[in-house]
């Protein structure tokens, strides 16, 4: 009804989007059940079947680094939204501040460290003990995983707590509530839009991860990453098996955020 | 008693988590020698030899054209769908914002392998016309994968902004005498212009810290994330902690003169806001 | 207690550039078009919906030169989007618009010779208030000396002298309102539109303001077309007030006549309290209504008609019991610093009336009403509509929980 307002402006960026975004997708799709000669076939998925056990260990291995994420993440977060305005913000910064290094070179800096003569075996040599085998396992991965994304689980638990305002919680304590059942009653269910993007934001990049597998775990351990990365780059080369891997990985991340409601909007702005 | 050293100990250990790799991988950059456990005494050596690695500096160079480049396509691009969009109903709007999301939510990895696919389609219909195909994977691509993947964060900063702007601005200017085009850069675009710059810059940082999408689409091209990815694999050496620790000054500096700005600007408002209230 | 509510509008009587009379039985839903030299702005059956819901719904309205014209009516009733017609920011489904004789229904914002005041004045946040009032005069491409001079000039008019380098966010409601009308002015607009320019300020400024903004209309000599919610703001300012409901003018008089003499129960409602019953004439001079027969002034109803009566609060005469033409139970009295204000039950009818001697509550009272105090009505089907809409006032809802 507003006089010319012209809505023309933004067909650019539609059209980019669709060419650039929603086109490859489907290509992704079309290649999944094509063979090398075009021709409609399942045969790329149902090969999928001898590759089951990476994706499961794929699934596990994030699960654990999602886990372990919350756990850390869930006290810091509180504190910080319990802090001073102006405090909040210097700290926030601190715990956002590695990650804007690089994460190859976050990933590299623990490459070094994990090392059988790296310095945090000859740190526990000090006290006799280990040295351990940390490099090269699947715990080594796990630590990758956790170290690089537990900003993401931070930020959005911090955005989430902040909008606890303290007199619930004084309201809670004046009604009786002791530690546990403020955490439990209170804390927890108000901060829950604030784990579930938490959740999907660690998990997502952690399953379909193949640098941190790569580098942590000397090509030992494989995970879907390393699958697709292997089909499009590596030595295995087939487009049509790689798309039919990535259909899976992209069913299994939208699972996954159907489970958890995946991103609130809001929070997405806030890490933005 | 006993909380208040839990939570101590909790805050001392998360911390030094969180920036003992950096802090480590930093003071070996200044190791003599190339072991990454022993410190055998203090050289710049390394940052010299880092300076002359031809590798790095001509990946450092595609690595900030890209961004600059890609970052101001976007910001246009995404600023001007944020208008668009302002002015739409709420039906195709919700499309165009689901679809900005894809982006967002997407594994990287799933990004970076279907444009990849895309390209290699276009390379290959475009065959026929010999040489000038063969260029598409390369600089086009990358930097058409920059663009893509910076566009949705410029929409969901510039949005809320011109969503939160008092309609009738639009309509002050137009009462008093701009066209519509006069109206957006006199009145819409200078109160935007805070989200747009800042859309602007965290595009930079995006595509300057971008390994995945870029590996997938670059071709032979290596920007410096895929460099310090192939230095990574290669024999180690102490060139990746001095340009560890140079990127991590520089993003320190950025974010600290952005932090005091910002800062800056919202004791000028309080003040203002003070001396309106007097 | 007339004698006060005719006070607090002397300011608009004295003013009164224009009184325009209409008869009192025209038919409503046309606005009247009266072919007058002096007509500035004029609306034709002007249609506007929203989703297909009308939101104006044929609506015609003549509007004259130096005329300070209110379109009054509750939210949702369509003042605010009469007056983005006349400002061009909303083109209409159907009708015209003519300025000066001239068709510019086609025509856009910036080309129109008029100028808006903004609902929270809208000014432009990046520039400074000698920047906001220059904006329009620098679009002109008029010579800098020429802007300095006229900006200055009418920053002075609207008593910033000397804020010229403030940044708006640096001033307060009121100075901000100021500023918006001086950067509308400054463009010498034929006429002036203000969508609730006073709606943000608090009631003591708002008070200061609206006789301001008569003071500005006046030593300009041009148009001021002004929307508000609020009756009392509209009787102070205006020479003649447009109520509106539901798209539809509802009555275009004096401040006087609206108050007066409303011409539906709507009008009568919206305007003021009133006491509004269904009543008969059985003949000129002679009204039924609350179950008695009063002598009335009005005249030229079909015999036998059936009617609404308006008794204002203010016009019930409490009398003895003994002494009154009708008698009623007080329910509840409410000091309101003039006057007491009482509920009385009658009849099965309830009587706001407003006193400066209370009753208490379970007196038996007598309540008369002059003849002149008695105003009649056609019965309208707007009666129902009224109870939906309930002015937005804040003091108008006060007054009713009071009661």
């Amino acid at each position: 009804m507003r006089v010319k307002r012209k809505k023309g402006v933004a067909v650019p960026y539609l059209a980019w989007m669709i060419i650039f975004t929603a086109l490859p997708l489907v290509l992704v799709i079309f290649f999944a059940f094509t063979n090398k000669d075009g021709g409609f076939t399942l045969d790329n998925l149902t090969g999928l079947g001898n590759y089951v056990s990476v994706f499961f260990l794929s699934l596990i291995l994030a699960a654990i680094a999602t886990v372990l994420c919350l756990v850390i993440a869930y006290p810091i977060s509180f504190m910080l939204s319990r802090l001073r305005a102006g405090r909040q913000g210097i700290l926030l910064m601190l715990v956002m501040l590695p990650m804007w290094m690089n994460f190859l070179l976050r990933t590299y800096a623990w490459m070094s460290l994990l090392e059988y003569n790296g310095l945090i075996n000859r740190f526990l040599g000090i006290f006799g003990i280990g040295p351990f085998e940390m490099i090269n396992t699947a715990g080594a991965v796990v630590l990758g995983m956790v170290y690089n994304y537990l900003p993401y689980m931070i930020l959005p638990l911090y955005t989430a707590m902040v909008k606890i305002s303290p007199s619930v919680i004084e309201a809670a304590e004046d009604l009786g509530a002791g530690f546990w059942s403020k955490l439990f009653r209170v804390i927890l269910p108000l901060s829950k839009p604030g784990i579930q993007t938490g959740i999907t934001m660690v998990f997502v990049p952690a399953i379909s991860t193949f640098i941190i597998s790569k580098m942590l775990s000397g090509g030992n351990i494989w995970l879907i990453g390393d699958l697709i990365e292997s089909q499009f780059l590596g030595n295995a080369y087939n487009y049509n098996l790689g798309s039919a891997m990535s259909l899976v990985l992209m069913v299994v991340v939208l699972l996954i955020m159907s489970l958890t409601g995946g991103f609130d909007q809001e929070d997405i702005e806030g890490v933005i | 008693m006993v909380g208040k050293i839990l939570k101590r100990v909790y805050v001392v250990l998360l911390f030094s988590f969180l920036y003992m790799p950096i802090a480590v991988l930093i003071a070996f950059s200044f190791n003599e020698s190339k072991s990454r456990s022993n410190f055998t005494g203090f050289t710049l050596d390394w940052y010299a030899k880092l300076f002359r690695n031809e590798a790095v500096l001509s990946a450092l160079l595609l690595s900030l054209v890209l961004a600059l480049v890609a970052a101001a396509i976007a910001t246009v691009l995404g600023t001007m769908a944020a208008v668009g969009i302002s002015r739409m109903k709420r039906g195709p709007r919700t499309l165009i914002m689901n679809l900005s999301y894809i982006p967002i939510v997407n594994p990287e990895i799933i990004t970076g392998v279907s444009l990849m696919l895309l390209f290699v389609v276009i390379k290959n219909l475009l065959g026929f016309l010999g040489p000038v195909a063969d260029n598409i994977i390369g600089l086009p691509s990358l930097l058409i994968a920059h663009v893509t993947f910076n566009l949705p964060y410029v929409l969901f900063m510039v949005a809320p902004k011109l969503r939160a702007m008092d309609k009738n601005l639009y309509d002050a200017a137009l009462d008093l005498g701009c066209n519509e085009r006069q109206a957006f850069f006199k009145v819409v675009l200078p109160e935007i212009m805070p989200a747009v710059f800042s859309a602007f810059l965290i595009c930079l940082t995006y595509s300057i810290d971008d390994f995945t999408i870029s590996y997938f689409t670059a071709g032979n091209l290596q920007t410096l994330p895929i460099a310090i990815y192939s230095m990574t694999r290669k024999k180690v050496s102490p060139e990746i902690n001095a340009l560890s620790a140079i990127m991590f000054v520089a993003i320190l500096a950025i974010i600290l003169i952005a932090n005091y700005r910002e800062a800056a600007g919202e004791r000028k408002k309080q003040k203002a806001a003070a001396r309106a209230r007097a | 207690m007339r004698s006060i509510r005719v006070e607090k509008y002397s300011l608009a009587t004295a003013n009164c550039k224009r009184t325009t009379h209409y008869h009192q039985n025209r038919v409503i839903n046309k606005g009247v078009v009266l072919m007058d030299q002096s007509v500035i702005i004029s609306l034709k059956d002007i249609v506007v919906d929203f989703d297909d819901e009308a939101v104006l719904n044929g609506l015609s309205l003549d509007i004259h030169d130096e005329e300070f014209v209110t379109l009054l009516g509750p939210s949702g009733c369509g003042k605010t989007t009469t007056l983005r017609v006349i400002g061009g920011f909303l083109a209409p489904k159907g009708g015209q618009v003519f300025f000066d004789g001239k068709d510019i229904t086609a025509l856009p914002p910036y080309k129109r010779p008029v100028n808006t005041v903004f609902q929270k004045y809208a000014l432009f946040p990046h520039l400074n208030v000698y920047e906001n009032v220059a904006f329009g005069l620098r679009l002109k491409k008029v010579e800098e000396k020429l802007i300095r001079e006229q900006v200055l000039e009418m920053l002075e008019l609207v008593g910033l002298k000397g804020f010229e380098r403030r940044g708006t966010e640096q001033l307060s409601g009121g100075q901000q309102q100021r500023v918006a009308i001086a950067r509308a002015l400054v463009n010498r607009p034929k006429v002036l539109l203000l969508d609730e320019p006073l709606g943000a300020l608090d009631l003591k400024l708002r008070k200061e303001m609206q006789i301001e903004l008569k003071r500005i209309q006046q030593s300009l000599e041009i148009t001021f077309v002004y929307v508000t919610h609020d009756q009392e703001e509209a009787l102070t300012m205006s020479d003649t007030v447009v109520v509106m409901n539901k798209g539809v003018i509802q009555q275009i008089g004096s401040p006087q006549d609206i108050y007066n003499e409303p011409m539906n129960a709507f009008v009568a409602d919206f305007i003021g309290e009133s006491n509004i019953f269904e009543g008969m004439m059985p003949k000129d001079f002679l009204v039924e209504f609350a179950g008695q027969p009063f002598t009335c002034v009005d005249s030229g109803f079909a015999p036998n008609e059936l009617v609404q009566v308006v008794v204002r609060p203010e016009d019930v005469q409490v009398v003895p019991s003994v002494a009154g033409q009708l008698t009623g139970v007080v329910k509840t009295t409410v000091f309101k610093g003039v006057h007491w204000e009482m509920i009385v039950e009658q009849g099965g009818n309830e009587w706001i009336i407003q006193s400066t001697v209370a009753s208490q509550p379970g007196e038996l009272i007598g309540m008369n009403v002059e003849p002149d105090m008695i105003h009649i009505m056609h019965r309208s089907d707007e009666e129902l509509a009224y109870a939906e809409f309930r002015p937005e006032d804040p003091e108008e809802e006060e007054a009713e929980d009071a009661g």
